[in-house]
C-alpha cells in the first residue's frame, strides 16, 4: 500500500529499509529449509558445502544418502511406523471430527461454546503437559509402548483440526435446505450424502491432511510412550540428531520437505477452490 | 431411519457425542489424572499402613510410641524381604534427603536383630524395638526421621507443589523458601516466561512488516509470499531444528562463511547453538508463522483508503501508520502474540535439541522428572502449575478473540 506522493528523502530511506527488512525476514523463514536440499546430495559425509559443490562439480554430488535410507531398517521401519500410526489416527480423527463438526454447526446444537472448547482443548494444551498426562494415564492402562496408545493420542490431537476445517466449510450453510430435502421425502442419510457431503468434503480432506501432518511430525508423545517397536520418523531423527548425526538425516529431511510442499499445495488448492465457489 | 424421529437438538448433540466421549476418555481423563497425581500420593501410606497408623497420634516432639517403633521395624523388615523397601525409601528420601540410606542400611540390621530375637525366643514387642532401633542408629532417638516418614505418608499433600515452588523442609518439619542458590524451579519458570516473551516480541517485530507486505501485494505475488510463510509452517519441526544445527554449529555454514570472508578467525568461531542463542533463533523461526498468519488475515481486511485519507489530510506516513494503521491491526497483534506466547511456553523438543545447558526451559525439567528422576508427583505439580498459567492466558484470549474462533491460517 505505502502511499505515493510523500516522497521525502526520509520516506524513501524508510521504504528501502522496509523492503530490505522484509526480504531478510523471508530469507530467514525459507533459507534454513531450502539449504538442506542441496546438502542432502553431498558426496562427502559433511554438513557443509564442499568446494566441489560450490564449483557445481557433478562429482561432488551423489545420491548415497538417499540409498542409505533404504539400507537396512534404520529408516524404513520408522517410516512404516509413522505411516501406520498416522493413517490410523487420521481415520479416527476424521470420522469423529467430521461428525462432531456437523453437530456443532447445526443451529439446534445445545451448549455449543463449551462443547467446542472441550473438543479443541487437546490442540491448544501445551503438548508437554498433555504428553505427561497421557503417559501416566496410558501406562496405568497398559497402553504405553503400544501402537494403540500412540494412535489414540494422535487421534485426539488430530480431531480438532478436522472439527475446525469442516466447521469452516459449513459456515453460512442454509439449514432450511436440509428440511426441504426431508419434506421432499429424502431420509436424513440421503440428504446428508447429496447436500452436505459435497459441501464439507474439501474441509474433510484439509482437516485430515492437517491431522496426518500433525501425527507425522509428533514427537513428544512418542518420546514418552513409544518403545523400540513404536519408533517413528521424528523419533529416529531425534536419535540421529542427539547421537550420531549422519547426512542420511538430510535426505530424510528433504523427503519431509517435499511431503510438506505437497500437503500445503493440496490444502491451499482446496481452500482456493472453496473460496472461488463461495 | 429412526433418527428422523429425533429432535434436531438431540440429533446435533448425538453427532458430537462420539468425539466428546473420545476426548473425555483419551484426553480429559489423563489431564484429571495428572492433576490428581500432583496432590494425591498414596504410595508410602499404602506401603507402611501400620507405621502411619501408629504415627497418627504422635505430637511430632521427641520420639513416637513404642508401637510406632515396632510397626516400623515390622514393616521395614517385611518390605525388605519382598524387595519393595527401596521404592518406599526413595519416596521418603524426596521429603528428607539422606533417608534412603538410613532406611536401607538400618533395615538390614533390623532384619538381623529380628532373626536373632526369634532364634532366642525373645519377645519383640514395643520397647524391644525402641531400644534396638536407637541402638542401630541413634537418629531414630530424635524426631527427624519420624517426621520425614509421617510427611511422606500423607496421601493428600501439598509437598509436590511446595517443591515445585522451591520450598524445602526445614529442621523443624515446617516449610521455608530454599536458599537462593538452591532454587531451581521458580527461576526456571521465570526464564521460560522471559524467553517466551522475548521470542513473541521478536516474532512480532519480524512478522509485522512481513504480514503487511503480504497483505498489500497484488494477489499473484501475495500468494507466492504466503507460500514462503506456509512452507515452514508445514515443514516438520525436526527438519527445521536440523537445519539450524547445520547452519549454526561450530563447523556449520554460517561460521564457515564468516571465516571464509575473513570476519572471524578459524579459532574464533562463534557458539551460536547449544545455548540460549540456539533456543531463541530456532524457536523464533518455528513460531513466526503463528504470528504472521493471524496478522495477515486482519491486515488483509483493512482498506488502504484509510491510510490514503490520513495522508491526504496532512499526516506524514509515519503518523498515519502509528495513528491509523497500527490501532486497526491490534486485534491481530493480540491474538497472534498470545497464541505464539502460549505455544512458546510449552516448548520442549527445540530447547532439548539446540538449547544446550543454558537454553533449557521448564518443559525440559518436567520431561526430566518423568523419564529420568521418576519423581512423577513433582512432574505432575510442575505441569499443573504450567497448565494453570496457560489456562489463565486462554481466558484472556477468549475475552479478546473468542476461544472457538481459532483458525488455521
Amino acid at each position: 500500500m505505502m502511499v505515493g506522493g510523500a516522497l521525502s528523502p526520509g520516506y524513501r530511506v524508510a521504504r528501502w529499509g522496509y523492503l530490505a527488512f522484509c526480504v531478510a525476514a523471508f530469507v530467514f523463514l525459507i533459507a534454513p529449509i531450502l539449504v538442506l536440499v542441496p546438502l542432502s546430495f553431498n558426496a562427502e559425509p559433511y554438513f557443509t558445502f564442499t568446494e566441489g559443490m560450490l564449483r557445481l562439480d557433478p562429482e561432488a554430488y551423489s545420491l548415497r544418502w538417499y540409498r542409505s535410507i533404504l539400507d537396512g531398517d534404520e529408516w524404513t521401519r520408522p517410516l512404516a511406523n509413522s505411516l501406520i500410526i498416522g493413517i490410523s489416527a487420521t481415520v479416527v480423527a476424521t470420522v469423529l471430527g467430521a461428525a462432531a463438526a456437523l453437530g456443532l454447526a447445526h443451529p439446534a446444537m445445545p451448549g455449543r461454546k463449551i462443547v467446542t472448547a472441550l473438543l479443541i482443548s487437546p490442540m491448544i494444551t501445551p503438548v508437554i503437559i498433555a504428553g505427561v498426562g497421557m503417559f501416566f494415564f496410558y501406562s496405568s492402562l497398559g497402553l504405553a509402548q503400544t501402537h494403540v496408545g500412540i494412535i489414540l493420542a494422535h487421534a485426539v490431537f488430530g480431531a480438532p483440526f478436522v472439527v475446525i476445517t469442516v466447521s469452516a466449510t459449513l459456515a453460512g450453510f442454509d439449514w432450511t435446505v436440509m428440511r426441504a430435502a426431508a419434506n421432499l421425502g429424502a431420509n436424513p442419510l440421503v440428504a446428508f450424502r447429496r447436500v452436505q457431503l459435497p459441501l464439507i468434503l474439501p474441509g474433510v480432506i484439509s482437516g485430515s491432511l492437517f491431522a496426518f501432518a500433525a501425527s507425522f511430525d509428533e514427537l513428544v508423545i512418542v518420546l514418552f510412550m513409544g518403545g523400540l517397536e513404536q519408533r517413528t520418523l521424528p523419533r529416529q531423527m531425534w536419535s540421529g540428531i542427539r547421537e550420531e548425526i549422519s547426512p542420511t538425516i538430510l535426505a530424510v529431511a528433504t523427503f519431509l520437505i517435499v511431503f510438506a510442499l505437497l500437503a500445503l499445495s493440496t490444502v491451499e488448492w482446496l481452500r482456493r477452490r472453496g473460496a472461488a465457489r463461495a | 431411519m429412526t433418527s428422523g424421529m429425533l429432535s434436531p437438538r438431540l440429533r446435533a448433540a448425538g453427532l458430537t457425542l462420539p468425539l466428546v466421549a473420545f476426548v473425555s476418555v483419551t484426553f480429559l481423563g489423563p489431564m484429571v489424572n495428572l492433576l490428581t497425581k500432583s496432590f494425591y500420593d498414596p504410595d508410602v501410606a499404602n506401603a507402611l499402613p501400620e507405621t502411619m497408623a501408629a504415627l497418627r497420634d504422635w505430637d511430632g516432639q521427641g520420639t513416637p510410641s513404642d508401637e510406632a517403633f515396632a510397626a516400623t521395624a515390622r514393616e521395614f523388615v517385611a518390605a525388605r524381604t519382598e524387595r519393595t523397601l527401596g521404592r518406599t525409601a526413595n519416596r521418603v528420601n524426596r521429603v528428607a534427603s539422606g533417608m534412603r540410606s538410613t532406611i536401607m542400611g538400618d533395615s538390614r540390621e533390623m532384619a538381623e536383630a529380628a532373626a536373632v530375637a526369634e532364634d532366642a525366643g525373645v519377645e519383640t514387642e514395643g520397647a524391644f524395638w525402641r531400644e534396638t532401633m536407637i541402638g542401630i542408629d541413634a537418629r531414630w532417638g530424635g524426631p527427624e526421621p519420624w517426621r520425614a516418614l509421617r510427611a511422606a505418608g500423607q496421601r493428600l499433600t501439598a509437598r509436590h507443589y511446595l517443591k515445585a515452588l522451591d520450598f524445602e523442609r526445614g529442621p523443624d518439619g515446617g516449610y521455608q523458601r530454599a536458599p537462593e542458590a538452591w532454587r531451581i524451579y521458580v527461576p526456571l519458570f521465570w526464564r521460560t516466561f522471559l524467553v517466551s516473551l522475548g521470542v513473541t516480541l521478536l516474532c512480532l517485530v519480524i512478522g509485522y512488516p512481513v504480514a503487511h507486505m503480504i497483505a498489500n501485494s497484488p494477489p499473484k505475488r501475495a500468494n507466492v509470499l504466503l507460500l514462503l510463510v506456509l512452507l515452514p509452517f508445514w515443514t516438520s519441526l525436526l527438519v527445521r531444528t536440523t537445519s539450524w544445527i547445520v547452519l549454526l554449529q561450530n563447523q556449520g555454514i554460517v561460521n564457515d562463511f564468516l571465516v571464509a570472508i575473513g570476519l572471524i578467525g578459524d579459532d574464533g568461531r562463534i557458539a551460536m547453538i547449544y545455548n540460549m542463542t540456539g533456543t531463541f533463533v530456532a524457536m523464533t523461526h518455528v513460531l513466526l508463522p503463528f504470528l504472521v498468519l493471524p496478522l495477515y488475515s486482519v491486515m488483509r481486511a483493512i482498506p488502504p483508503a484509510y491510510m490514503n485519507a490520513a495522508v491526504s489530510l496532512g499526516a506524514t506516513p509515519f503518523q498515519a501508520l502509528r495513528r491509523v494503521y497500527w490501532p486497526q491491526t491490534l486485534p491481530g497483534v493480540g491474538a497472534g502474540c498470545l497464541l505464539t506466547f502460549i505455544l512458546a511456553i510449552g516448548y520442549y523438543i527445540t530447547p532439548a535439541l539446540v538449547g544446550g545447558q543454558s537454553g533449557q526451559l521448564i518443559s525440559n525439567m518436567i520431561a526430566y522428572h518423568v523419564q529420568t528422576s521418576l519423581n512423577w508427583g513433582l512432574a505432575a505439580a510442575l505441569a499443573a502449575l504450567l497448565l494453570g498459567g496457560v489456562t489463565l492466558l486462554y481466558v484472556v484470549y477468549d475475552r479478546l478473540v473468542g476461544i472457538d474462533r481459532i483458525g488455521l491460517g
